[in-house]
């Protein structure tokens, strides 16, 4: 008798979490977005859905690489939107992307960061004794790392510094390892070292870079291209700015 | 070659220390454990069977709380040694001997169970002590138990990913293990390279397992 109750209870348990992820019956679209966009995406998703309430927004949030792999292998998403114009030129060039639909919504800086109370404050402090690790994005996936590379490499600074670099899977890992002080420096966005400012310093703003340009488009493979354009307006609106702007992005 | 040999190399130098460390601390937990009624056994048991079951990258974040820079025994090494475990191939080896543990400790408590108690007490009225008791009598009737658990203890450190990742990184050469090197080839569109190592990964387990498979099989 006991065995049957637990069992019975569990059932329904197990059916109602499973019913429960399942009640939406409205339009979905799925938005992949560049790490550092996570905070200021997340409010204009919201916002999107408070203004349209037969819409729901799920944002996925990774470098912008590795969403471009898993838009190449078939993902059904709606919106990218990557943190620099070679990933999207990449997009666009398999086909990925609907090349008509780009458009540049944010712009970014680069900034040199380091944990609270550390000494690092300019470019060449990295050169010191002092300075063991360093926290990069990997260049191959993390556009952060590529600006980073381009700017080290018009210093001068990137063959000497390479044996100290951490490669991170994204900006916000990046952001991560410095927050905790398991590396003694790191490249992020301005923005990244916003959401982080009790626990980072930044050092420096580096130069040396192409222009940090944020693209958004639709995704071909897509199931709601209709939505995902209404989408890309508001991002592009006053709304969608001020949100932008809020969190430190500047203009395109 | 290299970029296939390194990460090959180095994945079985990280799975084979990972398994020898997890070897010797299983083997001890577990034959503590299967001796001991001690009060409490069940909770320690689960405690230390506990990576078995949660996320690696759970145990990822457990190990940077706890051996990162700002953790008790990472803020230790550094004083003591001047060493840290975090971007290190040595923090490879701990992440992955964490994740295996479970596999000797559970196969090797199993196994000390299994041997009768009447053979170790024959032994010890013939006058043995309890070490040669353990290594004469416990330890040859244990064996199969604790080799098939070291298997799959060198198996699981050699495809251990999440808690490497965090704790050791993703550098090639220093800590780019085999699982890691597939993931960035993958990630970064480079599909043959990623192919040639998943292959060669597939290989080099068959084989281990074939020639483990042997040794059970023989005596």
């Amino acid at each position: 008798m006991f065995k049957n109750t637990t069992l019975s209870v569990f059932m329904v348990a197990a059916m109602s979490v499973w019913l429960s992820t399942s009640a939406f019956a409205g339009q979905e679209i799925i938005v992949s977005a560049a790490a550092s966009l996570f905070n200021a995406f997340t409010q204009i998703g919201k916002d999107f859905e408070s203004a349209n309430p037969d819409v729901k927004v799920l944002i996925n949030y990774a470098a912008s690489g590795a969403l471009l792999q898993q838009i190449a292998q078939g993902a059904p998403v709606d919106v990218y939107a990557s943190a620099d114009l070679e990933t999207m030129d990449k997009a666009g060039d398999k086909g990925l992307v609907g090349t008509s639909s780009i458009t540049n919504f944010a712009g970014n800086k680069l900034v040199l960061i380091s944990p609270k109370g550390s000494a690092v404050k300019r470019l060449y402090d990295l050169s010191g004794k002092s300075v063991k690790h360093i926290a990069i994005g990997k260049p191959a996936t993390v556009p952060v790392g590529r600006y980073t590379k381009e700017a080290l490499e018009k210093n001068g600074l990137w063959s000497g510094l390479e044996p100290k670099f951490i490669y991170a899977e994204s900006v916000r890992q990046t952001l991560d390892y410095v927050s905790r002080g398991e590396v003694d420096a790191g490249f992020v966005y301005a923005t990244d070292a916003a959401v982080a400012a009790d626990k980072v310093t930044v050092a420096c703003e580096v130069g040396g870079h192409k222009p940090i340009v944020y693209p958004i488009a639709v995704v071909s493979t897509g199931k709601n291209p209709g939505v995902a354009k209404r989408f890309i307006d508001y991002v592009m609106s006053d709304k969608g700015q001020a949100v932008l702007a809020k969190y430190g992005f500047t203009k395109p | 070659m290299s970029m296939y040999m390194t990460p090959l190399l180095l994945t079985l130098k990280v799975a084979g220390l990972a398994t020898l460390l997890a070897l010797a601390a299983g083997i001890v937990l577990a034959f503590l454990l299967a001796r001991g009624g001690f009060p409490g056994r069940d909770w320690l048991d689960a405690f230390f069977t506990l990576p078995l079951v949660l996320p690696p990258t759970v145990l990822g974040y457990y190990l940077i709380v706890v051996a990162g820079r700002n953790g008790f025994i990472g803020r230790w090494l550094e004083s003591t040694f001047g060493v840290s475990l975090m971007f290190t191939w040595q923090g490879a080896v701990v992440a992955a001997s964490v994740v295996s543990l479970p596999m000797v400790f559970k196969s090797a408590r199993t196994a000390f169970e299994g041997v009768p108690g009447d053979l170790e007490n024959a032994a010890r009225t013939l006058g043995q002590t309890e070490s040669s008791v353990f290594f004469r009598v416990t330890l040859p009737l244990a064996w199969r138990g604790i080799l098939a658990g070291a298997m799959l203890a060198f198996a699981r450190a050699m495809g251990e990913f999440g808690a490497t990742l965090m704790v050791a990184g993703n550098i090639p050469g220093r800590t780019q293990t085999l699982s890691l090197a597939i993931y960035d080839a993958v990630q970064s569109g480079n599909d043959s390279l990623g192919v040639t190592l998943v292959l060669m990964t597939s290989v080099v387990c068959m084989v281990i397992l074939v020639f483990s498979g042997k040794i059970l099989r023989t005596e």
